[in-house]
C-alpha cells in the first residue's frame, strides 16, 4: 500500500490544485504534498515497502504491480528530493496560473515514480507517456521566446522513440510463454536471435532518445534552454534517469546477448557524446546551455559504463544517478538565482558574485567542485567506478573517457571564474541575497553532496539487492 | 432480426412524425427514444429474452459478435443524436425525415453485421448508402453541399457496380450467392483456387475499399466530407465507416483464402501503406480542420485495415474498441468543430484562455485520435498492432504503422497548440452549459476506456 499511496498522493494533489486560484495556498499545497511524498520515500528507501499487485487488463493479461528493489528507490528517493527543493526554490518565480503550472508539475511527478515502480511492461510504457505529456504543456506555456516549435521536437522525437518501444514490449509480449508483461516472463521469453536484436533495437532507440545519447540529443540543449527552469530541473536532474533506469531495467536483463554484442557500439557512441558535449560546453557563454551540454556529458558516461557488463560499473551507475541529479540539481538553483536577480545568463556580463553575495559564491563553487568529481564529493564515488569500468572493458576507451574529466574541468572552472571572480559587473550589482528558503535548500543540497560522498555506504546499502540481481546468478 | 425489423418501423413512423407534429423539439425527442426502443431491442435478441426471428433460407445470419457491435454502433448513433440534436435541427427544415434517413442507415448497418449471402450484402451497402446521398446535399442552398451530394452519388454507384460485378463473377464460379462457399476439388475435397473466384473477390475487395475510403480509392472522401454539412460528416466518418469495416471483415474473414494466401498479404499491406500515406501526409498540409480531419479520417481507416490481416478474436476485439475509440473522439471533435465560426485551424488560436473547458475536451479527443495513453485510442492502436503482428506481420509493417502515428501527432497537435499556446481571440458560437455536459460524458467513457480497455469485451466472454 506505501506504494500505492506514493504515487496516488501527487496525483490527488494535482487534481486538487486545478481548483485551487490563490497562489499562495497552491504554493503551500504543492510544497506540502511533495514533502509528504518525500517522507514515504525515504520510508521506503530505508525500510522497503512490500510489493502492490492487482488485476488490470485482464484480456490481455496486464497487472497493475509496483516493485521497489534498490534501483527503483534510489530514483524515488532522487525524485522525492528533487520536487520539494524544486517548489521551493522556485516558489518565488513570476508564473501565471500557478496552480496549473503546479499541478502539471505533481502530474509528471506521477508519472515519473510509476516509471521507476512498475514491474509490468505495459505498465512501465503507460508511466512513461504520462511523464511526458505534462512535460510537453508545462515547456510550451511557460516556456521561453523558441518554446512551441522546440518543446514540439522535442516531444514529437521523445514520442517516436517510446512508440518504437512499445513495438519491442508487442515483440517481446508474444514469445512469452505465459503471454504476460511481467518483468520475470519477459526475461524468459523465447527470442530467436534477430527477434532479440530487433527487440534490443526498438527498446535502445526508446532510451537512447530519453538520455540522449549522441547523435539522438539534439533536441535536448533547446529543450532545456527554453523550459521554464523549474522542468529543466526536472528535465536534467530526475527525468533523463528515465533512460538509464530503462537499460538497467529492462534493456540488459531482457537482452543481455544482444547487449553483449553492441556493447562496444553503444560505448563508442556515448564516449563520443562525452566528448563532443565537453567541447562545446567549453565554448558556452549562456550558464544554461553550459549546464545542458555538462549534464549530456555526465550522461554519456553512465551509459557506457552500464555497457561494459561490470559489477563496479554498475554500482557506480547505481550512484551517480542519485549523486548526478543532486549535483545539477544545484547548479541550476544558483543558476537560477542568478538569472532573476540580474536577469542574464551570458556569462560576460556576470562577475565579481563573490564580492557582493559570498554565500552564493561559496554554495555555486561546491556544486561546482561536484560536477569535477573531486574527491570528497558525491559524484567522485560513482565516477572513479565508472571510469574504472570503462578501463576494464578496454583501456584504450578508458583513456578516452578519461579527457572529459580534464575537459569537465576546464568549463566547470572557466563558469566559477567567470562567474565568481573577477570585478562586480554592472549586472552582479544587481544581486540581492537570495531568500532564506532556497539558501536553506542549497545547503541541505551541499550537505547531501559531502555526506555521501564521504560516506558513500549509504547509498551502497539501498541498491545492493539490484547489484545481486544483476551480477550474482 | 429484431435491429432490422424495429429500426424498419421506427424509420417509417418517423417519416409520418411530422405530419403530427411540427415542433422540432417533439420530433427530436421522439427520435431518441425511438433510438432507446432500438437499442433495447438488439439487446433483448442478444440476452435471448425476446427476438423475433423466422427463416431466411440462410440469407441472415445473427452470432453473438455481430449483435454486440449493433449494439455499440447504435450506442454511438443515440450519442451521436443526443448531442446533435439542435444542430441538425438547424440544417432545412426536415428534423423528422432525418431521424427517418438514419433510422433506415441503422437498418442497413444491421443488415451488414449479419448478411450470411452477398445479395444481402448488396442490399445492406445499398440501404445504407442511398441515405447518405440524401444527407450529405440536406443543406440544398449550399452549392459545396450538392456537388459533394452529386460526387458521392456517381462515386458511390460506380463503386456498387464493381460490387455487383464481382458478385456475379463469384456467383459464376460457386453457383451460390452464399458467403461461406469455397469451390473444392471434387478428387481430395479441399479448396482450389478458381480465376473467376479471384477476380470476383478482387473487385469485391476494391468496391470495399471505396466504401471504407482506403487509398488509392479515397479521391471522394475529402471533397465529400468536407463538402457535407458538418453535423453529417460527423457521422459519415464514424457509424458508417465503422460498419463498412464490418461487412469488408465478414466478406474477407471466411473467403481470403480463395483470392490466394499470398495475394492477401500482398495487396493488403499495399492498400494499409499507402492509405496510411496519403491519408497522413496530406493531413499535414491542411488548413482547414474539418479537411484535416477528414484526412485523418483516411488515416484512421488504414489503421482499421489492420482488423483484416489476422484472423483471430484479437482482431475483433482491436476493431471493436478501435470503432469504439475512434468514433466517440471524431463525434467530440466534430461536435466542437461545429461551434466553431470558421474552420481553420487559426480560429482555435487562444481557446483555452476563452474556453478552458472545451478546449480542454477538445485536446483530449485530439489525444485520443493521436494515440496517446491515457485515452481509448492509445488502446485501439495497442491492440491492433498486437493483433497483426500476433497474426505474423512483419516487424515492418508495425514500424510504417507507428511512423505514421508520429505524424499523426504532428497535424492533431497543431490544434492544441493553437488552443493553449497561441494568443488569440476565437470566434465561436454561443455554448449551453448542457452541450459541454453532454462532451464530458465522452470523454469520461475515453478515459474509463484508456484506462479499462476491457471492459468493452467483457460481454463477449462472461
Amino acid at each position: 500500500m506505501l506504494l500505492l499511496s506514493i504515487l496516488t498522493i501527487p496525483f490527488i494533489a494535482a487534481i486538487v490544485l486545478l481548483f485551487v486560484k490563490h497562489n499562495e495556498k497552491a504554493n503551500y499545497i504543492a510544497i506540502g504534498s511533495s514533502v509528504v511524498i518525500m517522507a514515504l520515500a525515504f520510508n521506503i528507501a530505508f525500510n522497503g515497502a512490500a510489493n502492490f499487485d492487482a488485476d488490470w487488463i485482464l484480456s490481455l493479461n496486464a497487472r497493475f504491480i509496483l516493485t521497489a528493489d534498490g534501483l527503483a528507490k534510489i530514483l524515488i528517493l532522487l525524485t522525492a528530493i528533487s520536487f520539494p527543493v524544486i517548489f521551493i526554490t522556485t516558489s518565488k518565480n513570476e508564473l501565471r496560473n500557478r496552480n496549473q503550472f503546479l499541478a502539471l508539475m505533481l502530474f509528471t511527478q506521477t508519472g515519473l515514480l510509476g516509471v521507476f515502480l512498475a514491474g509490468d511492461a505495459l505498465l512501465f510504457y503507460f508511466f512513461w507517456e504520462l511523464a511526458l505529456i505534462p512535460v510537453y504543456f508545462l515547456c510550451s506555456i511557460w516556456g521561453g521566446e523558441k518554446r512551441i516549435a522546440i518543446t514540439f521536437k522535442f516531444f514529437i522525437y521523445t514520442f517516436l522513440g517510446s512508440l518504437f518501444m512499445l513495438i519491442g514490449i508487442i515483440l517481446v509480449y508474444t514469445n512469452t510463454t505465459d503471454h504476460s508483461f511481467l518483468i520475470t516472463s519477459f526475461k524468459h521469453a523465447n527470442l530467436t536471435h534477430g527477434q532479440q536484436l530487433a527487440a534490443f533495437a526498438l527498446f535502445f532507440t526508446a532510451f537512447a532518445i530519453k538520455m540522449p545519447i549522441f547523435p539522438l540529443h539534439t533536441w535536448q540543449p533547446d529543450a532545456y534552454e527554453q523550459s521554464p527552469t523549474a522542468v529543466t530541473m526536472v528535465l536534467s536532474a530526475v527525468m533523463v534517469k528515465m533512460g538509464l533506469y530503462g537499460i538497467i531495467r529492462w534493456l540488459l536483463p531482457l537482452f543481455p546477448a544482444a547487449a553483449a554484442s553492441h556493447a562496444n557500439f553503444v560505448i563508442v557512441l556515448s564516449l563520443i557524446g562525452v566528448i563532443y558535449a565537453s567541447f562545446i560546453a567549453i565554448r558556452q557563454d549562456d550558464v544554461k546551455r553550459l549546464i545542458a551540454y555538462s549534464s549530456i556529458a555526465h550522461i554519456g558516461l553512465m551509459s557506457a559504463a552500464l555497457f561494459t557488463n561490470t559489477s563496479i560499473g554498475m554500482q557506480g551507475v547505481l550512484i551517480q544517478l542519485f549523486s548526478h541529479g543532486i549535483n545539477v540539481l544545484g547548479l541550476w538553483i544558483v543558476a537560477d538565482i542568478i538569472e532573476q536577480q540580474t536577469g542574464t545568463r551570458s556569462m560576460k556580463a556576470l562577475g565579481g558574485l563573490a564580492k557582493k553575495q559570498p554565500t552564493l559564491a561559496i554554495l555555486l563553487v561546491g556544486f561546482a567542485l561536484a560536477n569535477i568529481a573531486l574527491p570528497l564529493t558525491n559524484a567522485f564515488v560513482g565516477e572513479f567506478l565508472i571510469f574504472n569500468a570503462i578501463f576494464q572493458f578496454n583501456p584504450w576507451m578508458g583513456a578516452f573517457a578519461g579527457v572529459s574529466v580534464v575537459l569537465a574541468a576546464i568549463y566547470t572552472l572557466n563558469m566559477v571564474q567567470k562567474i565568481a571572480y573577477g570585478s562586480v559587473s554592472d549586472a552582479t550589482n544587481l544581486m540581492q541575497v537570495p531568500n532564506k528558503s532556497a539558501q536553506f535548500v542549497l545547503m541541505v543540497l551541499l550537505g547531501i553532496v559531502f555526506v555521501t560522498g564521504v560516506y558513500p555506504q549509504v547509498l551502497f546499502n539501498i541498491t545492493a539487492d539490484t547489484l545481486q540481481q544483476l551480477f550474482v546468478k | 432480426m429484431n435491429a432490422i425489423i424495429v429500426s424498419t418501423l421506427l424509420g417509417v413512423i418517423m417519416m409520418f412524425v411530422s405530419w403530427g407534429t411540427s415542433n422540432t423539439k417533439l420530433q427530436r425527442n421522439i427520435g431518441l427514444v425511438g433510438m432507446l426502443v432500438l437499442i433495447l431491442a438488439n439487446i433483448a435478441q442478444m440476452n435471448g429474452w425476446l427476438s423475433v426471428n423466422f427463416d431466411t433460407k440462410g440469407m441472415l445470419a445473427f452470432n453473438a459478435i455481430g449483435l454486440y457491435v449493433n449494439t455499440i454502433l447504435f450506442t454511438i448513433t443515440f450519442i451521436y443524436l443526443w448531442i446533435n440534436g439542435e444542430e441538425i435541427d438547424k440544417i432545412g427544415n426536415h428534423t423528422a425525415d432525418y431521424y427517418a434517413i438514419f433510422f433506415f442507415i441503422l437498418c442497413g448497418i444491421s443488415i451488414l453485421t449479419s448478411f450470411d449471402n452477398l445479395l444481402m450484402l448488396f442490399i445492406g451497402i445499398e440501404i445504407l448508402s442511398i441515405p447518405l446521398y440524401i444527407l450529405t446535399g440536406a443543406d440544398k442552398k449550399n452549392l459545396f453541399s450538392n456537388e459533394a451530394s452529386l460526387k458521392y452519388f456517381l462515386m458511390g454507384s460506380f463503386s456498387t457496380g464493381i460490387l455487383l460485378l464481382g458478385i456475379a463473377f463469384i456467383y459464376g464460379a460457386t453457383g451460390s450467392f452464399h458467403l461461406n462457399m469455397p469451390i473444392l476439388n471434387p478428387a481430395t475435397n479441399l479448396p482450389v483456387e478458381h480465376f473467376l473466384m479471384s477476380a470476383g473477390l478482387l473487385l469485391l475487395f476494391v468496391s470495399m475499399n471505396f466504401k471504407v475510403s482506403a487509398a488509392p480509392f479515397h479521391f471522394w472522401t475529402p471533397d465529400v466530407y468536407d463538402g457535407a454539412p458538418t453535423v453529417f460528416t460527423s457521422f459519415m466518418a464514424t457509424v458508417v465507416k465503422a460498419a463498412g469495416f464490418v461487412a469488408f471483415i465478414k466478406v474477407f474473414e471466411v473467403q481470403r483464402i480463395a483470392l490466394g494466401q499470398n495475394t492477401w498479404i500482398i495487396i493488403l499491406p499495399f492498400v494499409i501503406v499507402s492509405t496510411l500515406l496519403v491519408g497522413n501526409i496530406t493531413a499535414v498540409f491542411q488548413r482547414s480542420v474539418k479537411r484535416m480531419l477528414a484526412y485523418s479520417s483516411i488515416a484512421q481507416a488504414g489503421f482499421m485495415l489492420f482488423a483484416l490481416y489476422g484472423n483471430s478474436t484479437f482482431n475483433n476485439e482491436a476493431l471493436i474498441l478501435y470503432i469504439v475509440a475512434y468514433s466517440l473522439a471524431t463525434i467530440g471533435v466534430f461536435a466542437v468543430l461545429i461551434k466553431m465560426k470558421d474552420y481553420s485551424i487559426e480560429s482555435f488560436n487562444g481557446l483555452a484562455k476563452q474556453n478552458p473547458a472545451l478546449a480542454f475536451l477538445t485536446t483530449l479527443f485530439l489525444f485520443s485520435l493521436a494515440g496517446i495513453p491515457l485515452t481509448a485510442g492509445f488502446f485501439a492502436k495497442y491492440y491492433m498492432l498486437n493483433a497483426i503482428f500476433t497474426a505474423g506481420a512483419g516487424i515492418w509493417l508495425l514500424v510504417v504503422a507507428i511512423l505514421f502515428a508520429a505524424v499523426s501527432v504532428y497535424y492533431y497537435f497543431k490544434v492544441v497548440q493553437a488552443m493553449y499556446f497561441v494568443e488569440g481571440a476565437p470566434a465561436i458560437h454561443p455554448i449551453e452549459k448542457s452541450y459541454a455536459r453532454k462532451l464530458w460524458v465522452i470523454a469520461i467513457i475515453l478515459l474509463v476506456l484508456g484506462v479499462f480497455p476491457s471492459l468493452l469485451f467483457n460481454y463477449l466472454y462472461f
